[in-house]
């Protein structure tokens, strides 16, 4: 008789449970349906393009000192530190030597001038980008317009991006680069990077989100243009199709959506 | 025998019982009207203007984060910049650059609330916390 009535305890308590737990779960998600009547949308300006690309027009590009502002500018907007040693170095467009540049393309007979010059080099922004392959988290992810993009939020600091980049275009945050960056070269609108932290360029996404088209196409004086790719009547296109143009390191099939005049 | 209830050592065990208590509720009484009261948030002028947050006040103060992990994926992850609340406000989908145009002042308002609450967001390291003045 007993072991009968406390069946019928814990069989009544356990039904009570039971009927609770649609309650409980209204309480636990309560506030998850906000948004439901917001929407999301893109500004009206907004540049879009199918695959955005760049030319650059080395012709135009004389010594070091033509890339200065373009670098200049490219590190303001993004609150890019300044780091006495090399091997701390944040870089998201600089100079590079011919021979770094295009190491496959160098020859012994080259023109003298192009081994003089500086070539602009940032992130090719790859049809086919091994980093995105590599990133673990998802943190490098290519973007519908081409564009290949970091989500700081989700970067783990593991640089498999790093060892995969064929073109060295990602650094990485050894210390915290608040205190390197620039007084005078900085943006109060765009979050700066933390220690550990893999960055590089982003084609001036929150630039193209607000209508601007990217800071270093902006300082060039028409040297870099920026356009889509996949549009025949973009300012790319016509540069792509009335010059010889070279992209980095070709043989690697990375396909890279940055292009040169050389 | 059954009549003799006499204690033993009636005074020491009655005054250990009474330290003892004294001793197991002392975090009670200790903390009595000490206690940290909630905090109230301090609106800013343009907070006060604008009357109305991004939500219903109920809702973003238990459903901010998510509103930002929204946001941050919106923004980042798809390329989508503006919202519109369900009265047709629209909302420069940033935090430092909308969330701390009207809070401006992160300490009197995000830090006072998350000091009682005892949370650290880490968003701080990367995103400038009075972007109208210097980093
Ligand atoms: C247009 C100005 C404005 C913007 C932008 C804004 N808020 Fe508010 N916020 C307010 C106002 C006004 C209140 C008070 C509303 C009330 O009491 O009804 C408030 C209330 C809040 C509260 C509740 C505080 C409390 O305890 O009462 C939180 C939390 C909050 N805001 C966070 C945010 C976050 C996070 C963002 C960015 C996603 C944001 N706000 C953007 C104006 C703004
Ligand atoms: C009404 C009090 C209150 C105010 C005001 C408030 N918060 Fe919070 N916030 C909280 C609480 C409580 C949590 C923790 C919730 C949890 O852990 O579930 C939190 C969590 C967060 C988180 C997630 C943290 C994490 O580590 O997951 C972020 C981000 C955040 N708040 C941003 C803000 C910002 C920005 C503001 C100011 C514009 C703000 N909050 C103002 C109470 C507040
Ligand atoms: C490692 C640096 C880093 C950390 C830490 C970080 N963010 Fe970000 N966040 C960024 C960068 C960079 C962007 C891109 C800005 C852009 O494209 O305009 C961004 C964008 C955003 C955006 C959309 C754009 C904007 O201007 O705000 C939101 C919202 C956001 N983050 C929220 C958060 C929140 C909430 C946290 C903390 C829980 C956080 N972030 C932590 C670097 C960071």
């Amino acid at each position: 008789m007993e072991s009968r009535r406390s069946f019928l305890k814990i069989a009544g308590i356990s039904a009570l449970g039971a009927g609770m737990h649609p309650t409980l779960n209204a309480f636990a998600s309560g506030g998850s349906d906000e948004g439901s009547k917001a929407v999301v949308k893109r500004n009206k300006e907004a540049l879009t393009a199918v695959r955005w690309g760049m030319v650059i027009d080395t012709r135009k590009f004389h010594s070091e000192k033509d890339l200065e502002p373009i670098i200049k500018a490219c590190d303001k907007i993004h609150n890019i530190p300044e780091f006495e040693n090399k091997d701390h170095e944040i870089k998201w467009i600089w100079g590079e030597e011919f021979k770094h540049a295009f190491p496959e393309k160098d020859s012994e007979f080259l023109p003298d001038k192009v081994h003089h010059i500086s070539f602009p080099v940032l992130c090719n922004h790859c049809e086919n980008p091994p980093c995105v392959r590599a990133c673990p988290t998802k943190a490098t992810f290519k973007r519908e317009d081409g564009i290949v993009l970091m989500d700081f939020h989700r970067c783990i600091g593991c640089r498999f991006c790093m060892a995969a980049c064929p073109y060295g275009s990602r650094s990485f945050n050894f210390r915290d680069p608040r205190p390197f960056i620039p007084e005078d070269n900085k943006n109060q609108e765009f979050p700066t990077r933390m220690k550990g932290v893999v960055e590089k360029c982003n084609f001036c996404a929150e630039r193209l989100a607000v209508g601007k088209l990217p800071a270093c196409v902006e300082a060039s004086n028409g040297a870099i243009a920026f356009g889509d790719l996949d549009d025949p009547a973009s300012d790319v296109r016509k540069l792509l199709s009335a010059n010889y143009t070279i992209q980095r390191k070709q043989a690697l099939g990375t396909e890279p959506s940055v292009f040169y005049i050389v | 025998m059954s009549n003799n209830k006499k204690i033993y050592d009636k005074g020491i065990v009655f005054t250990g019982l009474v330290i003892f208590l004294a001793l197991i509720t002392f975090p009670f009484w200790y903390n009595r009207g000490i206690a940290a009261p909630a905090p109230e948030p301090e609106l800013t002028e343009k907070a006060k203007a604008a009357k109305e947050c991004v939500l219903p006040a109920d809702e973003m103060k238990t459903g901010h984060m998510q509103l930002l992990n929204d946001w941050r994926n919106d923004v980042v992850r798809n390329a989508d910049r503006m919202y519109v609340n369900e009265h047709g406000k629209e909302f420069n989908m940033s935090l430092s650059n909308e969330c701390l145009d009207c809070h401006s002042s992160k300490e009197d308002f995000c830090d006072r609330c998350h000091n009682y609450a005892s949370v650290k967001p880490y968003c701080w390291d990367c995103h400038i916390d009075n972007p109208k003045e210097k980093m």
